[in-house]
């Protein structure tokens, strides 16, 4: 049998039916598009996620109060949780030779401002050692030093995007502006961070920690943000922090101790099995394609049976005229695949550029999945079709008119 | 000379549900090699459901069929379609031609099952269209042609793969008749070539280019079989 010959067969019986054919071909485009978009979604977060995860700064522990931080339900301060108080992290820096830092932060909004200028901005309490353990940059003037924290000074570092709308082009270097009733004195400008998931990194300002109390009138902590000395003593460190906290907070474990791995593994299975679902996802809808194929092949060989009845006269075996209808049923969904991976990998590429906090990565694994899966949908629905053309009785298909 | 097809005590019976339709009730029948025979017989005697099973494509319910001294009646279904493929060429009234593809795909047809290379098919193709008269039409399709020439193109067809016998179920019967004549011509001259030629039809002229006359009549045969 001639495969060329009856790939041509099915090409030209496809186009003697154009908008029949694209029609059907309609479905497994958009099941295959759907599939590799919603797994670049997927991707995406996932790559998202590790690269935020990843410029927390390496051997980085975070310390939070209450004990279902994994769970996603951070420190919602039930009446039994006790907070995190700036001493903890003196002693736990203090107390533990695998620690390198330990910084109070505590987080808050307030207004900031600069003569007519002002934003709702985050404010960030720090300790001096805050931006050597996260690798944060300065982009100019200086960080905080331990004086301006030991000695409560109202200083402040200003994100990028909050030194834009208050200052504009102007130096705001030893400016002076107002954080909730208070005067600030800018003491530097971090690096540009960029915008994430829709959330602004560098709409900011950081203060010492002391100062951050006062302000937001509070001694308990969002989190302490703790390096390790090196990736050997993370496990020690943490265990260290766990023996001292629990015996301060009165032999109760009423925190979490969250490491980047943790971090990570957590994240990385919730994505996975979001990946999966939307994968499932669309691959119902490539099935729903393989349906519709189905039922036009269906048609296909009905309309055809009169051809069916010459070709079976002239000799053609039930296992050539399975083969061509199979091939045709395969042709579609195969031709359909790849129109599905051009505008499943185009749409994914393109909408980053449109949607900003989305990010996308086309995963080449679901592109050749997919393609292969669509095939298969084509060669599966096709088989009942086919088989019914190569059954036909050719005196029957004959006198079919 | 050498007996081709024989046919002994061959019935076909349609059971359809209550009544038993009898179409052939007992044919007794041989053809030889090189013979040209016509069958006649009125409407609905049974010649086409004789001439289909003479072919392969039908099943007699009774009785034994030799073809080439080969009993048919118990090949597969895939063999009896080798069989068509390549010893029997048939011609049908209504031509039976694909109406999308060019009268030289048409005439491929029956190779591309014989599993013949693409340039050899085109090339026999052609060569079978020569013989008709129809090389300058060769990539026209049959809704482009008028009916004898579709019926040539399907003799065309039915020869190219050199069959044992050409079956024609009255390939007159839809054309006018300078193209029935034409047609019976070409007929003529394949079977002074030597080819073998049963030939279904009602019409007294075109049954008189044949060698031998066989009557039915009811499913029975009247006149001719032996
Ligand atoms: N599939 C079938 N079921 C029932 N009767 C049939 C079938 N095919 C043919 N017949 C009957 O068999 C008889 C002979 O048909 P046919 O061989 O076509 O006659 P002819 O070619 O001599 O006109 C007709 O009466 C026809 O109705
Ligand atoms: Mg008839």
């Amino acid at each position: 049998m001639d495969v060329f010959e009856i790939l041509k067969v099915s090409f030209d019986s496809l186009k003697a039916n154009k908008l029949r054919s694209f029609l059907t071909m309609l479905g497994v485009i958009i099941g295959v598009a759907a599939v590799i978009l919603l797994v670049s979604i997927g991707e995406g977060a996932r790559r998202y996620i590790r690269t935020e995860l990843g410029g927390l700064g390496t051997n980085i522990l975070i310390v939070v109060p209450g004990k279902t931080a994994k769970e996603g339900g951070t420190h919602m301060g039930t009446s039994s949780v006790r907070k995190l108080v700036y001493d903890d992290a003196v002693l736990i820096k203090k107390r533990s030779v695998h620690v390198q830092y330990a910084v109070p932060v505590i987080v808050g909004t307030s207004w900031v401002k600069y003569r007519n200028k002002n934003r709702d901005t985050y404010i960030v309490g720090v300790t001096e050692d805050y931006f050597p353990a996260r690798n944060l940059s300065i982009e100019s003037g200086r960080a905080l030093g331990s004086n301006d924290v030991e000695t409560k000074r109202r200083v402040c570092i200003l994100g990028r995007t909050v030194k834009r709308d208050l200052f504009g082009d102007v130096n705001p270097l030893g400016a002076t502006i107002k954080i909730g009733d208070e005067r600030y004195r800018v003491i530097g400008i971090m690096q540009k961070k960029g915008v994430t998931l829709g959330y602004d990194l560098d709409d900011v300002v950081f203060i010492p920690t002391p100062v951050a109390m006062d302000l937001f009138d509070t001694d308990a902590l969002f989190n302490i943000t703790v390096k390790a000395r090196g990736e050997q003593s993370i496990d020690a460190a943490k265990r260290d922090i766990r023996k001292l906290l629990i015996h301060r907070h009165a032999g109760r474990e009423d925190f979490t101790i969250l490491s980047q791995d943790e971090m990570l593994d957590v994240m990385g299975k919730v994505l996975n099995i979001m990946t999966a679902v939307l994968a499932g996802i669309a691959a119902i809808s490539l099935i729903v394609g393989g349906i519709g194929i189905m039922n036009i092949m269906l048609v296909s060989v009905r309309e055809r049976t009169k051809e069916i009845g010459i070709r079976k006269a002239v000799g053609a075996k039930n296992r050539d005229i399975l083969f061509q209808f199979l091939v045709e049923s395969t042709v579609v969904s195969v031709t359909g695949g790849a129109g599905g991976i051009l505008l499943g990998v185009s749409v994914g590429m393109a909408i980053p550029l449109f949607v900003k906090f989305l990010p996308t990565s086309i995963a080449w694994w679901s592109v050749v999945l997919a393609f292969f899966f669509s095939a298969l949908v084509g060669i599966f629905f096709g088989v009942y079709p086919a088989r019914k053309a190569a059954l036909y009785d050719p005196i029957v298909a004959l006198r079919h008119e | 000379m050498k007996e081709l097809i024989i046919l002994q005590g061959i019935k076909k019976i349609y059971d359809l549900g209550k009544n038993r339709v009898e179409v052939l009730k007992g044919i007794d029948l041989s053809v030889n090699q090189g013979e040209f025979v016509a069958i006649m017989g009125p409407s609905g005697s049974g010649k086409s459901t004789l001439l289909n099973i003479i072919g392969c494509l039908d099943r007699p319910t009774e009785g034994r069929y030799l073809f080439e001294g080969n009993d048919v009646s118990n090949k597969s279904n895939d063999e009896l379609a080798e069989i068509r493929n390549r010893k029997i060429g048939f011609v049908f009234q209504s031509f039976n031609l694909l109406p999308g593809m060019s009268a030289v795909k048409n005439v491929e047809l029956p190779l591309l099952y014989s599993g013949v290379s693409g340039p050899e098919r085109r090339a026999l193709a052609l060569e079978m269209l020569q013989r008709v008269g129809l090389s300058h039409r060769a990539e026209h399709k049959p809704p482009e042609m008028s009916g004898g020439e579709q019926q040539r193109v399907a003799i065309a067809r039915a020869l190219v793969n050199n069959p044992l016998v050409i079956l024609a179920d009255e390939p007159t019967g839809n054309l006018d008749s300078r193209s029935g004549t034409e047609i019976m011509e070409i007929f003529k001259h394949l079977h002074q070539e030597g080819t073998t030629i049963v030939l279904v039809t009602h019409e007294r002229a075109v049954a008189g280019y044949a060698e031998r006359v066989i009557t039915i009549k009811d499913g029975v045969c009247m006149d001719g079989c032996f």
